[in-house]
């Protein structure tokens, strides 16, 4: 037991904020991305969380936590996003593209200053890279309540919001409003991705969107099954990131610890492709028996 | 502005530019630009891990673009090229990350790699652009054909006996070798608002892949050229400029076409009127 937690690992508080973080962000973002895979929305998923960066240098230039800039900027640009290029499928691609190529210019103007004003010249690498530790506990209630608020709000829509992503011609003639479904889910994406790069920063939140979402569809096809096993091994690799960044506080080659938001990624990585075994593993298996 | 030391700057960002503009044409047609999203980030990481070896840039840059773009390759043939394409991505980031915090690189230096150093550019990595950028046009003259019919229409291609999977490949190849040019210039995160912005903005004025190519590459240069020129003035980093400027590009661009396309209902309305 002592071998695999270090000392002080369950009395230190940023660990234990960094643990209840983890799990919401998990759940959160392991939801919302099943439904992100099954849309094939990964670029705007992944755009959105790239364009945050925009909000969390703002939040640091204003001296607010990056969770408010990441989620203003996130909900805007999804606006954006839907009223640019709905009609075709290479609109949106070509969309997509423009706005975060454009939110990437301004973030480098925020960034810019962001290093220039103040004295700390880590706001690019925290914004970017982010890291679980550092997240202060005030911001607890309001993290259980967003995730809360989305996982409310794909209970409510489940029904239709499924049907709207598999055929937006079957929802539409069934009489769904497609376009506000879409307009909708993507700012739950918005939501979803703000939490998570609040996590693993901006340019890595996309490992939690779509790493443990595009595992667990690998495994089953029923979407509610998929969710389920999203965020449980979205949760898996977040806690055990945690307690391998923690541990690794020894190990070389700097001596200082490997950063959380590495191991996550790893360990998200680590279970697409187990995944990808398992599934191939047991159609060989039904293939045999039949 | 024009001092000489900036003649460096101003050759390698218009050759930087051209193949941007070129390319870009290609990414926006195959709706690929995750893709082209994707392969520079992944040499960010790549321009980490050389710093930590202190290997040159330029190496760390081609291998792991490369690197990328065949990760990309590979997972796509089993399951959904966006999935695929988003994975490799945080994929390569996270080494990334790891590198950084390994190695005692500065923030500023990191904040070049994602963002573009475009003033100091030396007279050999001026040299290296040039070179690299004539080699990425000559392939993309070489692959022409095949590209353009395998992009437009993938069905024609598949009778004339074309494999989509190996032209996927070279392109894919060429997107990793136009990255690992761009990126010491204008940045892992800029190079593709410079591939997207213009090519969108061509494609909405002209259906013909000639006319387009054109304009792209004409765009993607004034954009390049009143950024340096901004960012010099302003002192303000050149990736706001770069951004900005080609997303502005797109939204007159549409914006123009849809005027155009009412003014063209509307002749066709009073002709009709007439007769």
């Amino acid at each position: 037991m002592r071998a695999l937690f270090e000392p002080g690992f369950f009395a230190s508080t940023p660990v234990r904020t960094a643990l209840v973080v983890g799990a919401i962000v998990a759940l959160a973002s392991g939801v919302i991305g099943v439904l992100t895979v099954i849309r094939s929305q990964s670029f705007s998923g992944h755009a959105l969380g790239d364009v945050g960066t925009v909000g969390g240098s703002a939040a640091f230039l204003a001296n607010v936590s990056p969770l408010w800039g990441f989620l203003g900027i996130a909900v805007l640009a999804s606006g954006t996003m839907e009223l640019f290029g709905v009609e075709r499928r290479r609109g949106r691609d070509v969309a997509t593209g423009v706005v975060l190529g454009a939110a990437l210019g301004l973030s480098a103007l925020l960034l810019y200053f962001d290093t220039t004003s103040t004295s700390t010249s880590g706001a690019a690498v925290t914004i970017l890279f982010g890291s679980l530790f550092t997240v202060s506990s005030d911001l607890l209630p309001a993290l259980a309540g967003l995730g809360g608020g989305v996982l409310g709000a794909v209970l409510v829509m489940y029904r239709p919001l499924l049907l709207s992503s598999v055929s937006s011609e079957l929802a539409a003639a069934n009489g769904l409003p497609v376009r506000f479904l879409g307009v909708a889910f993507l700012v739950m994406t918005g939501i979803g991705v703000s939490l998570s790069a609040l996590a693993v920063g901006t340019i890595l939140s996309t490992a939690l969107l779509i790493g443990p979402a595009a595992a667990a569809l690998r495994l089953t096809r029923r979407p509610g099954r998929a969710m389920l096993a999203a965020g449980a091994s979205g949760l898996a690799a977040t806690w055990l990131g945690i307690l391998l960044a923690y541990d690794s506080f020894y190990w070389p080659p700097a001596r200082k610890g490997w950063p959380v938001s590495f191991f996550v990624v790893a360990l998200v990585l680590v279970f697409y492709v187990g995944s990808g075994s398992l599934s191939s593993a047991r159609s060989r298996r039904a293939r045999g028996t039949t | 502005m024009f001092s000489s030391f900036m003649v460096n700057t101003w050759l390698a960002a218009t050759t930087v530019a051209a193949i941007a503009g070129v390319v870009g044409f290609f990414v926006v047609l195959r709706g690929a630009s995750f893709v082209a999203h994707a392969v520079p980030k992944s040499a960010f990481a790549g321009a980490a891990g050389a710093s930590l070896l202190g290997i040159s840039t330029l190496g760390g840059l081609g291998a792991f673009s490369l690197l990328g773009a065949l990760t990309i390759g590979w997972l796509g043939r089993r399951g959904r090229h966006d999935v695929a394409t988003a994975l490799s991505i945080v994929v390569m980031l996270g080494l990334g990350a790891l590198f950084l915090s390994w190695s005692a690189e500065y923030a500023s230096e990191i904040y070049a790699l994602l963002f573009g150093q475009v003033l100091g550019v030396s007279g050999s990595e001026v040299l290296v652009t040039v070179v690299l950028g004539a080699v990425s046009l000559l392939a993309v003259a070489t692959l022409y054909r095949p590209l353009l019919l395998s992009s437009a229409t993938p069905e024609l291609a598949a009778t004339r006996g074309l494999r989509s999977s190996r032209v996927e490949l070279a392109f894919l190849l060429l997107v990793a070798l136009v990255t690992t040019t761009a990126v010491p210039v204008v940045g892992a995160l800029l190079m593709f608002s410079l591939m997207i912005g213009p090519a969108g903005a061509a494609q909405a004025l002209s259906r013909r892949p000639a006319t387009a190519i054109c304009l792209s590459t004409a765009i993607a240069l004034c954009t390049v050229w009143l950024s340096i020129a901004a960012s010099y003035l302003s002192n303000w980093p050149i990736g706001f400029f770069v951004g900005t400027l080609a997303g502005l590009a797109y939204v007159a661009a549409r914006l123009a076409a849809a005027a155009l396309r009412r003014r063209a209902v509307s002749v066709e309305r009073l002709g009709a009127a007439g007769r």
